[in-house]
């Protein structure tokens, strides 16, 4: 049994408050969530909701800690252990909630062990003043030190334990697995001594780094990637279905991001798709390509010729060689008769050219993609300034034509949906890229196409000076609406076909382990 | 803090020196920073060479291990072959210190390491595949390495 898909339905049922959630809503689904069958029929003919929507849920940082306190209180009641060890087991076995029962009910001893929770020798941990004491950090012997020992008994006085504590957690960003300062002690500083030790600032930075591991330690939870955002967002898809999935995940702060490699959203283009494009707008090799579909080597001295003239009589600006641009064969050989290069039809020649053609036209279909790509990437971000003024714009409408705040708000509408499209159209170009040429091709380049149209027409509107704003409200809602409809329309097919692995790549998509 | 714990580490140290080892101040004003004459161990490639070891311990000592480096040059899978002749495992390195951990327990470390690398854990990694495959090979360039740097 994968007992992550086991824990994962125990993770839903526990309801508590939930601070935003996807379109349709409920997570209830999920208690049938089986092992193979991640997104199963069943699940896709639910009304509302389409093929390419994923459930998730967002959580802010007391839903984190709440949600924490809460798996701690429960196995803490079925192991009888108190709940600060049963955080320090939890967080030991990544939040394995059943694996940590199973292995506790085979052998308590070796667990509580390896988790730094060995046999106690001392009992409530306080801070003590004890007589004679030296403390092997520090060599501070003066009477009346204030000194600490975990339960394992190792003692220190309470400066050297803070400073260590503070070094930890501040340099280092360690939380869970602070361990006894005695070299070959692997017990762990719980919190209650942590609490007792150390100042405010550093307890709440001690919260933060322990509630920071509960979501790293889990693969149905992630940090939203949105600077500055403390909320993380659960979502039950998991790695290996991320051929067959895009899941987009939109953050309470508005982020719209994939949960699957938490890159900013790139429906409809699967992640290892997104990875393959970027890499290959990022290499050089490009250039490579350029260089090979628009230049020579001088067949003597190998240096890179680029013609600039229309005449086929070539001479090498560094070797002096003199060669025919068409068969590259020596010039003096040609005679008077270059403009009819004889040579042409070599073997040799043929070759040549045939390389030369080939790369041409896998550099033209490239740039084909990435032209188109790269357009919408930089017409978003012009949109995106254009949205800033958005709010300058709706303020000077409603002043000007006397509508009201409410009735203005269509601007602000129209302007997320450019965004949002021009994210979805940017990669769709990046996809079909990659897509081999079937009949499914055909129709997604219509439903691109229509897509693309309502897009550009849109974006024109929304440029029009604002005394003209007013009479274009209606056409502009009803396009906004009807882009939102393209999107839908398309994105629907593409996942549909990515779900059932009817699209034909000439790449890989399976992603790596 | 660090100046109380150093001192008395040091001066029990020469109280009771470890064996093969010869520990000395560079400058007596800068107690962060010692030299170390190391016998290369009997029975190991290094014998009858004596190694010049460098200890910087860092103002957050002993929260913060020291770092230990070969001054002598030396041919060892756990050594850098470069001018720093740097060290990172086992207790030198940052998570694995714990500050009740001492300089005689770092020292008689890096003597452990002498007498036995650890090539699976190895920065010179041509080094540790030939301690591994061909150690008849290795015995002989770390021997003849003692002999042109390490002479007394």
């Amino acid at each position: 049994m994968d007992s992550d898909d086991e824990f994962m339905s125990g993770l839903s049922d526990d309801g508590f408050e939930q601070a935003h959630d996807s379109d349709d809503g409920s997570m209830a689904d999920d208690e049938e969530f089986d092992e193979d069958a991640g997104f199963s029929q069943d699940k896709d003919l639910k009304p509302g909701k389409k093929a390419y929507e994923v459930d998730f849920k967002v959580f802010s940082p007391k839903d984190i800690q709440s949600h924490q306190d809460k798996q701690i209180d429960e196995v803490s009641a079925i192991l009888g252990q108190p709940s600060e060890a049963t955080a320090i087991l939890l967080r030991h076995l990544r939040w394995n909630k059943e694996r940590l029962i199973e292995t506790y009910m085979e052998r308590p001893e070796s667990v509580l062990e390896t988790a730094g929770l060995g046999p106690e020798s001392v009992q409530t941990p306080t801070t003590k003043v004890i007589k004679g004491f030296t403390c092997e950090i520090c060599c501070e012997d003066t009477p009346g030190l204030e000194t600490y020992a975990l339960k394992c008994g190792h003692r220190y006085c309470v400066d050297c334990y803070r400073q260590y504590l503070a070094q930890k957690i501040k340099d280092e960003g360690e939380a869970a697995r602070i361990q006894c300062p005695t070299s070959g002690c692997n017990r762990i500083v719980d919190s209650k001594s942590l609490d007792m030790l150390v100042a405010a600032e550093l307890k709440s930075r001690y919260q933060v780094l322990l509630t920071r591991t509960y979501v790293d330690d889990k693969d149905n939870l992630k940090w939203c990637p949105a600077p500055n955002c403390e909320y993380a967002i659960e979502c039950g898809v998991k790695k290996r279905e991320l051929n067959r999935i895009v899941p987009t995940v939109a953050c309470a702060c508005e982020h719209r991001f994939c949960f699957g490699c938490t890159l900013h959203d790139h429906q409809p283009a699967p992640c290892s798709l997104v990875k393959q494009w970027l890499k290959k707008c990022e290499d050089d090799s490009e250039t490579a390509n350029w260089i090979s579909a628009n230049t020579k080597e001088c067949p003597k001295c190998s240096s890179t010729i680029e013609k600039n003239g229309g005449c086929n009589h070539m001479t090498c600006r560094k070797c002096k060689h003199e060669f025919c641009w068409m068969c590259m064969g020596l010039w003096s050989e040609h005679g008077t008769s270059w403009y009819n290069c004889n040579r042409f039809e070599e073997r040799s020649g043929l070759d040549g050219r045939d390389a030369q053609a080939k790369s041409r036209q896998s550099l033209e279909r490239y740039l084909h993609y990435y032209n188109r790509y790269a357009n919408h990437e930089q017409s978003a971000k012009l949109d995106k300034d254009l949205a800033s003024k958005t709010n300058v714009k709706m303020k000077s409408l409603a002043s000007t034509s006397g509508m009201s705040w409410i009735e203005v708000e269509f601007l602000k509408t129209a302007s997320q949906t450019l965004q949002t499209c021009r994210q979805t159209l940017k990669w769709t170009y990046a996809f079909a890229y990659y897509l081999q040429r079937n009949n499914l091709t055909e129709i997604f380049e219509d439903n691109q196409k229509d897509f693309e149209m309502a897009v550009e027409s849109l974006s024109e509107m929304f440029e029009k000076p604002t005394q003209e704003l007013a009479a274009l409200k209606v056409d502009m809602m009803d396009k906004t609406s009807y882009c939102n409809k393209r999107r839908v329309i398309l994105l629907d097919d593409t996942a549909q076909n990515l779900k059932t692995g009817e699209w034909k790549f000439n790449v890989d998509i399976t992603m790596g382990p | 803090m660090a100046q109380k714990r150093i001192a008395k580490e040091y001066s029990e140290l020469q109280k009771k020196p470890l064996e093969g080892m010869k520990i000395s101040l560079p400058s007596e004003a800068d107690m962060h920073q010692w030299q170390i004459l190391i016998d290369g161990p009997k029975g190991s490639p290094y014998e009858g060479g004596v190694f010049t070891l460098h200890l910087s311990l860092p103002t957050e000592y002993p929260f913060k291990p020291p770092t230990l480096s070969f001054k002598t040059k030396i041919y060892h899978p756990n050594v850098t072959n470069d001018d720093k002749g740097s060290m990172c495992l086992g207790m030198l390195r940052a998570d694995e210190w714990k500050p009740s951990s001492k300089i005689d327990a770092v020292l008689s470390f890096a003597k452990a390491l002498l007498l036995e690398p650890q090539a699976d854990d190895a920065v010179e990694g041509g080094i540790a595949r030939e301690y591994k495959e061909n150690k008849k090979e290795f015995v002989k360039n770390a021997k003849a390495w003692t002999k042109q740097y390490a002479k007394r």
